[in-house]
């Protein structure tokens, strides 16, 4: 059977060429037959016996009418499927970052309660009716808005990850945190709509010698940073939805930027200004942080795209393995640099590798999910999974970037990650020479 | 119908910004094609605009301030977290010493150690310090500090005075070490599919497991501090 990974249906030679147009009915027809090979089905649990009852007391009673709960919510048995922070990584929560429970999630889109956070100065609590983005500095006609205003502009949506640069930082020296939370939380992904930033920028007419633009936040930190002219005019947006609805607090409400494939933290929250100028600012959050500290000394500053990455979200170390049998191993990928073309996995470490289904929608700048049989035989196993890109962008090894790198730069860590599995089950981050 | 009404305006609206868009420099047209919001005011802009430059601290304000002021505020409004010396209290940051650290097994970069800009010190302060309550310094405060912070990482004397001139002709150690262009990608790795390494060289050299780092990822928060 072909393993086409770019999404594109095989040309020939495979007997399932006409169901290959569906990656869902392909990656089931791959599982059924790694099944048909496996040991034979286990048949249902109890039945026949004290099989499970026929009514629950849900099935027999009436259960709660329509506005119940006006905003709903995830089952209670969802509980603890939460945002997490590191308590001992920041002096405080204000200016903190929490972790998307990524083991959890079913699909591309992060549910807006569970998109992870980071602030420099807490949550800004806006108020839209009173908030304003001015735009000034080199432009003909400068502006100010109301969020009335704004959602008066021809609108677009668009599906984009937000990730930290910083995601992963925690492991530059070694494996350090059990938990795919903790290792690879700092992302989430949004259908994001709003005003291409574009519009706004032709709105207000940029003199010849503006180059660089800078957003200003209007939360406690009043975030700043620069960004080259050409990234504005490509494919940012200004921003007012979020999955449908409006921002979240946590994300920026009423307005914020959206960098699509750069570093989250040039995605300006609470956007208040925008301000068009000849050189860069150099701000603080493009000096002091956010910039990458090489082993020699020097250090890399501008750093904004996203290398590809990929993660295998199960198993992992908050979902472990039950008995040996067939497993569908499943993932996340992305890229700042465009579409994902192709995701491997290897359950050696990286000795033998083998392509992995992409699931629909392929989209750019987005996370792409993946998926894989797998017939587990109950012995230890290394998982990874490599990501290329449609730059030919290949996802390197925690070696090959140290080798470069050195162990300092804490941000755009974008390296393979290995999981463990031992014969229980039972799954651990680690790293392999 | 309604509906039906409105799309029409606003499929003509969409053709009007393809076609500017088409047509050049569209980014400096005389006119606005929407022309929604309003023209700010000269004192509005001048309230917002607080931005300044790092590299020629374009945007500095009028005023000034000295070490010996800067201490003495800095002791009101800082040190609770930054130590008097800007050594840090307990997690909050440092803002001084660290010099000779960034080829370090654990570097410490610092305003004195890593910053490339000094005027980007004044910008910082000014928008979002004191941590508490950003936006509550005086000019000739935020001037003060900077001068205060810069003489404790012994880049300025004792008897400098920080204002629109003087700041921005401050020498940074680290200026230099700063390269301003990604070099990414910096690695390069061909997807090989089959006996790509050795699986005797394959060796886990290190693990999470047994370390007592990670907070609980199931039930309520964790409150957990390493052992
Ligand atoms: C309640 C604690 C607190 C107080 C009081 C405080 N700061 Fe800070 N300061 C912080 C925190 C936290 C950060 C880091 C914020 C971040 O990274 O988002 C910080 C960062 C800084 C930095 C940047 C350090 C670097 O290397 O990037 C400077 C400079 C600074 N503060 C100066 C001041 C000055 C001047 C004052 C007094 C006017 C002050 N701070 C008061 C908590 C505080």
């Amino acid at each position: 059977m072909t393993n086409r990974a770019d999404g594109r249906t095989p040309r020939g030679g495979a007997s399932t060429r006409s169901l290959a147009h569906s990656p869902g009915r392909r990656s089931f027809l791959r599982l059924a037959a790694v099944g048909a090979g496996g040991a034979a089905l286990p048949t249902l649990a109890g039945a026949g016996e004290a099989g499970p009852p026929a009514e629950y007391p849900w099935s027999q009673s009436l259960g709660a009418g329509v506005v119940d709960k006006p905003y709903g919510q995830p089952a209670a048995q969802e509980a603890g499927v939460i945002r997490r922070n590191v308590p001992w990584l920041t002096a405080g929560t204000e200016s903190s970052i929490s972790f998307s429970p990524i083991q959890d999630l079913k699909g591309i889109l992060t549910p807006n309660g569970l998109f992870f956070e980071r602030y420099h100065a807490g949550r800004a609590d806006v108020d839209a009716e009173q908030h304003r983005l001015m735009v000034h500095g080199l432009v003909e006609r400068p502006l100010l808005l109301s969020m009335s205003d704004i959602v008066r502009y021809p609108s677009v949506s668009r599906i984009h990850f937000i990730e930290c640069p910083a995601n992963g930082g925690m492991e530059w020296r070694a494996a350090q945190l059990n938990s795919l939370q903790f290792t690879h939380g700092m992302i989430s992904c949004a259908e994001w709509t709003g005003v291409p930033l574009a519009t706004l920028l032709a709105e207000v007419g940029v003199k010849p010698e503006g180059k660089w633009v800078m957003f200003e936040g209007a939360d406690g930190a009043h975030m700043n940073r620069s960004l080259p002219l050409s990234k504005c005019l490509d494919d940012c947006l200004i921003a007012y939805g979020q999955n449908g609805e409006a921002l979240r607090p946590e994300q920026g409400y009423p307005l914020r930027l959206v960098v699509p494939g750069w570093e989250g933290n040039v995605s300006v929250k609470w956007l208040r200004r925008i301000k068009i100028g000849d050189q860069p600012w150099y701000t603080r959050e493009e000096t002091s942080k956010y910039t990458d500290l090489m082993p020699d000394g020097k250090s890399r500053g501008f750093t904004w795209s996203i290398d590809a990455k990929s993660v295998i979200t199960f198993p992992c170390p908050e979902k472990p393995l039950g008995k040996p049998g067939l497993y569908e191993v499943r993932g996340l990928a992305w890229t700042g640099n465009g579409k994902v073309k192709r995701v491997d996995v290897s359950f050696d470490g990286g000795v033998n590798w083998q392509a992995a289904t992409l699931h629909e929608p392929v989209l750019s700048k987005a996370l792409t999910r993946f998926s894989l049989p797998w017939q587990w035989d109950g012995k230890p196993a290394l998982l990874e999974s490599r990501v290329i890109d449609e730059t030919g962008y290949v996802q390197p090894t925690i070696a090959d970037l140290r080798k470069i790198r050195g162990v300092n730069s804490v941000y755009h860590n974008n390296s393979i990650q290995t999981w463990q599995v031992k014969p229980d089950g039972s799954v651990f981050d680690v790293q392999t020479a | 119908m309604a509906a039906c009404s409105m799309s029409r305006p606003l499929e003509a609206l969409l053709a009007v910004g393809a076609l500017l868009a088409l047509a050049g420099p569209a980014l400096a047209g005389d006119k606005p094609l929407y022309g929604y919001g309003t023209r700010p005011t000269q004192a509005q802009i001048d309230a917002w605009n607080i931005d300044v430059r790092g590299q020629d601290g374009l945007g500095l304000p009028a005023g000034k301030g000295s070490v010996d002021q800067g201490s003495e505020v800095f002791a009101e409004k800082c040190a609770a977290c930054h130590g008097t010396f800007g050594e840090g209290v307990d997690r909050w940051p440092k803002l001084a010493g660290g010099e000779g650290t960034l080829k370090a097994d654990r570097p410490e970069p610092t305003v004195g150690s890593y910053w490339p800009f000094a005027a980007t010190l004044y910008d910082y302060i000014g928008r979002a310090m004191p941590f508490p309550n950003p936006r509550s310094l005086a000019p000739d405060e935020v001037y003060a500090l900077t001068a205060y912070i810069l003489n404790l990482n012994n880049l300025v004397p004792g008897d400098f005075v920080a204002d629109k001139d003087s700041l921005p002709k401050v020498g940074m150690p680290n200026h230099d070490n700063f390269t301003w262009e990604d070099p990414r990608p910096d690695t390069r790795a061909e997807p090989c599919m089959s006996n790509c390494r050795d699986p005797k060289a394959v060796t886990i050299t290190s693990t999470a497991e047994g370390k007592t780092l990670t907070p609980r990822t199931t039930g309520p928060l964790d409150d957990m501090q390493p052992k």
